[in-house]
């Protein structure tokens, strides 16, 4: 079909269009916000829709990194991010490895089992959580926002997806030169992870970014603010300053976003894998 | 350093006499690998749940020392509070229109994707970004979108001479307002799975339709749509799956209001635990809402899962 060869003009200036307008509602909001993050009070109220700001200013940006806890959150939000990141690939890996590679009784079952706790919404689990984390003593730490997510099911249905397509004849040669198991998975078959490593990783990384819930109920003080709270809390505010608001917002969405625009065949990856496997 | 310790004992253990057949190496090695999982899963999601159902049949505030007994009291007033009856009509009448709209414009968007035409890649790049981007970011962004007064989309309609609604501001609409902005959301995530599934299809369907002089809408009725099945299947339930517990969106966009207009299911649940400390309801709650998923699920399963008869 996308072969069509005889498409008239006036049909592909209808797809055209379409893709276009597609396009400016997609970008729309982005140029909103990044145009209305340098604009001052005055333009931001006023009755014209400008999107390119007649005087753009960078008054914002500097009354949100002095008057907001910005720095802090984003430190925040990149240790939470990334401490769960390398827990969740390290996890993935040794776990997925038994069940991608091994037999053993229990094998099946106990996959199925983990790959079932997808099923149960966050919602279910998450008052107990919340409950355990506050006997742990980790309520405001960032053992209470890292570490109930140190492991997902989809990163070791992900990974066990990934190790079972490598050659066996890798790891039977290593074994008999008499690696033991665990030298053969980090010397032989770690290093061949790679693609598979970056598209969790990426994932991971993002969503944790991105990630508000479990937040909400962990954080307490102002010093544990992740990016998400803090952008949350200062739309809450009875005055809500919005090119402040825009300027916090459009730093929280450029590391995302510029991921993505860096590393978007390891998403399109991702998403073939986890949603659509063969 | 876990892993490192891993290799010792497995190691050690290939010089013990044999146990029984199936006690060997490999068992061991294996189940030694998958231990810190299952002590996860049972720790952060066995147990979450059986005590979440345990906290289901009580009452308790946090505050005292122990849940008190209510038995099946909590599922019972569920029954008869109105302000949840409306929260699960508000999150069906959520879940409709997003999913309406996603399997309608994420179909049709992944149609243009499909195409051979100039600069394609760019707007598949383009469409997914909003999925890459923060539900917070999103709900504060469209907030001042909907701004009654100086927003993008007032704005617009004024320069038409139209005076727009409040939006937000207003119970009628701000259902509307938020079904917009999630479908913003998600219309390119779920097109670019329309699209992998449009690749799958051989394109000697649409050949031999096209020998037999088919138009292109006769194409896409006849041939598109019924093998793409099990991908329309797969979107309508994680599309409902995903609105259901909507959340995010809600507490930053709306709070529930303006007079409890846009209350949805989680955000109930969210109050009740953790606004009026009511963890034996909430649970309840959960109960109901794990219950509805999974019935939603597996009816959509059996709707449409048939397999496609050629």
């Amino acid at each position: 079909m996308s072969a069509d060869t005889r498409r008239t003009p006036a049909e592909s200036a209808i797809l055209y269009a379409a893709l276009l307008a597609c396009a400016a509602i997609t970008l729309m909001p982005y140029a909103w916000m990044v145009s209305s993050s340098f604009k001052t009070n005055i333009a931001i109220f006023s009755a014209q829709v400008d999107l390119i700001p007649d005087e753009p200013i960078i008054d914002n940006y500097i009354e949100a990194v002095t008057r907001h806890p910005v720095g802090r959150a984003l430190a925040n939000s990149l240790i939470m991010a990334g401490v769960e990141t390398l827990a969740v690939v390290v996890t993935s890996i040794l776990t997925a490895y038994p069940f991608a590679r091994l037999r053993f009784p229990g094998r099946d079952i106990l996959f199925l089992a983990i790959l079932g706790t997808m099923m149960i919404p966050s919602q279910v689990t998450m008052i107990p959580a919340f409950i355990l984390i506050k006997w742990l003593g980790w309520i405001d730490t960032y053992q209470g926002l890292i570490v109930p997510r140190i492991m997902t099911p989809l990163g070791i249905f992900l990974m066990r997806q990934f190790l079972q397509t490598l050659p066996r004849e890798l790891e039977e040669a290593a074994r008999i030169d008499g690696c033991s198991r665990m030298q053969t998975l980090l010397r032989v078959l770690v290093p061949l992870t790679g693609p598979a490593v970056a598209t969790l990783a990426i994932f991971t990384f993002t969503a944790s970014w991105n990630e508000f819930f479990w937040p909400l109920l962990v954080v307490q003080s102002t010093e544990m603010w992740t990016l998400q709270i803090l952008i949350a809390s200062m739309k809450q505010a009875e005055v809500v300053d919005w090119g402040v608001v825009m300027a916090v917002v459009t730093m929280s969405v450029l590391p995302t976003t510029a991921i993505y625009v860096l590393l978007q065949r390891y998403f399109v990856k991702g998403i073939a894998m986890s949603g659509l496997k063969g | 350093m876990a892993l490192a310790q891993g290799s010792g004992p497995a190691a050690a253990a290939t010089r013990l006499p044999a146990g029984p057949r199936w006690w060997n190496e490999e068992t061991r090695f294996g189940w030694l690998a998958i231990s810190p999982a299952l002590a996860f899963f049972a720790f952060f999601v066995g147990f979450p749940v059986c005590y979440s159902f345990y906290l289901s049949f009580h009452d308790w505030n946090m505050m005292s020392p122990t849940p008190y007994w209510v038995g099946l009291e909590n599922y019972t007033s569920l029954l008869d509070d109105d302000e949840f009856r409306r929260s699960l009509i508000q999150t069906a009448a959520f879940t409709f229109g997003i999913t309406i709209c996603i399997v309608v414009l994420s179909l049709g968007m992944a149609v243009l994707l499909d195409q051979k035409l100039r600069w394609i890649k760019l707007y598949r790049t383009i469409f997914y970004l909003p999925a890459v981007t923060s539900l917070v970011a999103i709900g504060v962004v469209w907030v001042w979108i909907f701004d009654p007064q100086y927003g993008l989309i007032n704005q617009a309609l004024a320069g038409l001479g139209i005076v727009g609604p409040v939006w937000l501001a207003d119970p009628q609409v701000a259902l509307l307002a938020l079904i917009v902005t999630a479908a913003w959301r998600n219309i390119g995530y779920f097109a670019t799975i329309f699209l992998a599934g449009l690749q799958g299809i051989d394109a000697m369907y649409y050949e031999a339709a096209r020998i037999d002089g088919a138009s292109a809408w006769a194409c896409f009725r006849r041939i598109t749509v019924p093998l793409l099945r099990p991908t329309i299947l797969f979107v309508v339930v994680m599309s409902v799956i995903l609105s259901f517990q909507v959340f995010a969106l809600v507490y930053v966009m709306t709070g529930g209001g303006p007079a409890g207009s846009t209350s949805v299911l989680v955000f109930y649940l969210y109050q009740q635990a953790f606004t009026y400390f009511r963890m034996g309801y909430a649970s309840a709650i959960g109960f109901v809402l794990f219950v509805i998923i999974f019935a939603l699920t597996l009816i959509q399963f059996r709707a449409f899962g048939k397999p496609v008869q050629s």
